[in-house]
């Protein structure tokens, strides 16, 4: 670990993608060299399912090498734009009205931009008030103004939470590149990618965890895979992983574990809640080819980001206590 | 590449950032046939999600149909329609002074069909706002009974009524689709009423593919 942390930061970020591309053209060789010869259909199923979730992990791998390239305000934009197809997907979910017309078109271009110009600013202070204070605000008074108050309340919420999810929880993430932490400059990319990998990590556990143990679920109506057995699994599953990448972190290993397991929870929670979301707005599961629009894809895979990344960047403030 | 091919470009990008524009077809396959689309119409934008949704190389052959007075109104509304989306341009009303010349509206579409293209048509005849669409008027059946080979291919537009309301500019974003379904033909002594009719169902049936 020390040989490691003593590298330079260009070597380091070199050297994880290198395992990052490296972990995944293995993955990917070993996978195509197991889809030759005779399948079953169920494992044909099975094989194209891993696929596609192996084609969106190289997508989003491209998409972060991409990011680290064009500096913070490549990162800045590049989850700018994973945001807007993100509630592209949440408002095709939710039944708005025509009244809401004038309300979306606030959310989507002139509220996502705003918020991630504050990301890129580093205005901090302002861009974690904006979304609560402001257009929390701001939407139901445009929303008043279009003169329909059927189910007023219900449609406000659902603009404003779905803004706050895929817009304020996404934009912590490159946040998290601007943050100015002691003896950690220029390595915010190391946070970013610390907090995705311990995300996924901690999913990763969870559902392995389930289909092993088939505990008792906790919500049997929304979820028949989340128990708190395989909930804890997860989180460990993070903890673990926070562990080892401690070398990129500007904790020491304790604080990494306890940061991982803190982003894991959080991401494993919130995936638990869209899961509720989708079954109120009758998308059964993520199979992706449920619905005429094919709303179901994206949201699903960065759902757990969003919840993760705020919790996980005031973690990190608390910590530093700036 | 010239103005209007880019301009296309540029108006498809939008359309799929804004829409996603997915098409999906369902007993049809999108191919280089001579072919009349006909789906429900709810929005300014129905045209140009179907635009978007169709391969780049059948979008040059397909033809909408616009308002002569309304789509020549302007500089901009002309070059839009005539030179990006090679538009064929009906009369709403025929001429009023009895003059003699009085053009059948049908007939720009039917000059266009012999000279090979594929349109896109929209036989409620105006954007409705019901879930249901309205009922079909008779063009369709005239240009079915005129051209028996062209394939007449019903579609389902879905959502596109939350991206742009009527009265509304600016589009939200939204995913949209499009359905495009088996062919229906006229069969041989078919009445009008009952074709349109079954044009209507074969349109409606498409909401309920997944």
């Amino acid at each position: 670990m020390a040989e490691l942390r003593a590298l330079s930061v260009s070597q380091q970020v070199g050297l994880l993608f290198v395992v990052l591309f490296g972990l995944l053209g293995l993955v990917t060789l070993v996978a195509f060299g197991r889809s030759l010869g005779d399948l079953t259909p169920a494992q044909t199923a099975v094989r194209e399912r891993f696929a596609r979730e192996l084609r969106a992990l190289w997508i989003g791998a491209v998409l972060f090498w991409i990011a680290w390239v064009s500096g913070p305000l490549g990162s800045t934009l590049l989850f700018g734009f994973v945001s807007f197809f993100a509630l592209r997907e949440f408002v095709t979910l939710t039944h708005t009205r025509r009244a809401d017309h004038r309300s979306l078109l606030l959310a989507f271009f002139i509220v996502l931009p705003l918020q991630y110009v504050l990301v890129g600013m580093r205005l901090i202070n302002a861009f974690t008030v904006f979304i609560p204070v402001y257009v929390f605000f701001a939407i139901p008074v445009i929303s008043a103004l279009a003169n329909d108050p059927f189910r007023f309340l219900e449609r406000t919420a659902k603009i404003q939470w779905g803004v706050t999810v895929t817009v304020y929880g996404m934009s912590h993430a490159p946040a998290l590149l601007l943050l100015d932490l002691p003896r950690y400059r220029e390595r915010g990319a190391f946070l970013v990618l610390f907090l995705v990998v311990v995300v996924v990590a901690a999913q990763v556990g969870q559902e392995a965890a389930s289909r092993r143990l088939r505990r008792r679920p906790v919500a049997r109506a929304i979820s028949r895979s989340f128990s708190w057995r395989a909930f804890g699994a997860g989180v460990a599953t993070a903890a673990v992983v926070g562990l080892l990448l401690d070398w990129v972190t500007p904790f020491n290993p304790l604080a990494g574990m306890a940061m991982a397991a803190i982003a894991g929870a959080a991401g494993t929670l919130g995936e638990f809640v869209m899961t509720a979301l989708k079954r109120d707005a009758g998308v059964g599961n993520s199979s992706g080819a449920s619905s005429v629009t094919g709303a179901v894809g994206l949201l699903d895979r960065v759902a757990p980001l969003c919840f993760a990344a705020p919790v996980f960047f005031h973690s990190v403030r608390g910590y530093f206590g700036i | 590449m010239k103005l209007p091919e880019a301009a296309g470009l540029a108006l498809s990008f939008i359309a799929r950032l804004i829409t996603g524009a997915q098409g999906h077809w369902h007993g049809s396959t999108p191919k280089a046939e001579q072919r009349i689309y006909f789906a429900n119409h709810q929005s300014h934008f129905d045209w140009v999600l179907i635009w978007a949704t169709l391969p780049r190389d059948l979008r040059a052959a397909t033809r909408p149909i616009a308002a002569r007075d309304y789509w020549t109104a302007t500089p901009f509304k002309h070059w839009l329609t005539r030179e990006v989306f090679n538009a064929v341009y009906v009369s709403r009303q025929r001429a009023k002074d009895g003059s003699g010349d009085d053009e059948d509206p049908l007939e720009p579409l039917m000059e266009a069909l012999r000279h090979g293209d594929s349109l896109v048509i929209f036989p409620e005849g105006t954007r409705g706002h019901a879930a249901d669409p309205a009922p079909f008027k008779s063009g369709l059946y005239a240009l079915a009974q005129a051209f028996p080979d062209v394939q007449l291919i019903p579609a389902w537009i879905d959502n596109v009524q939350r991206v742009m309301p009527k009265g509304e500019v600016v589009p939200v974003p939204i995913l949209c689709a499009v359905v495009f379904g088996p062919p229906i033909a006229l069969a041989p002594g078919e009445e009008r009423r009952a074709f349109l009719d079954r044009a209507r169902v074969a349109v409606m049936a498409l909401r309920e593919v997944v």
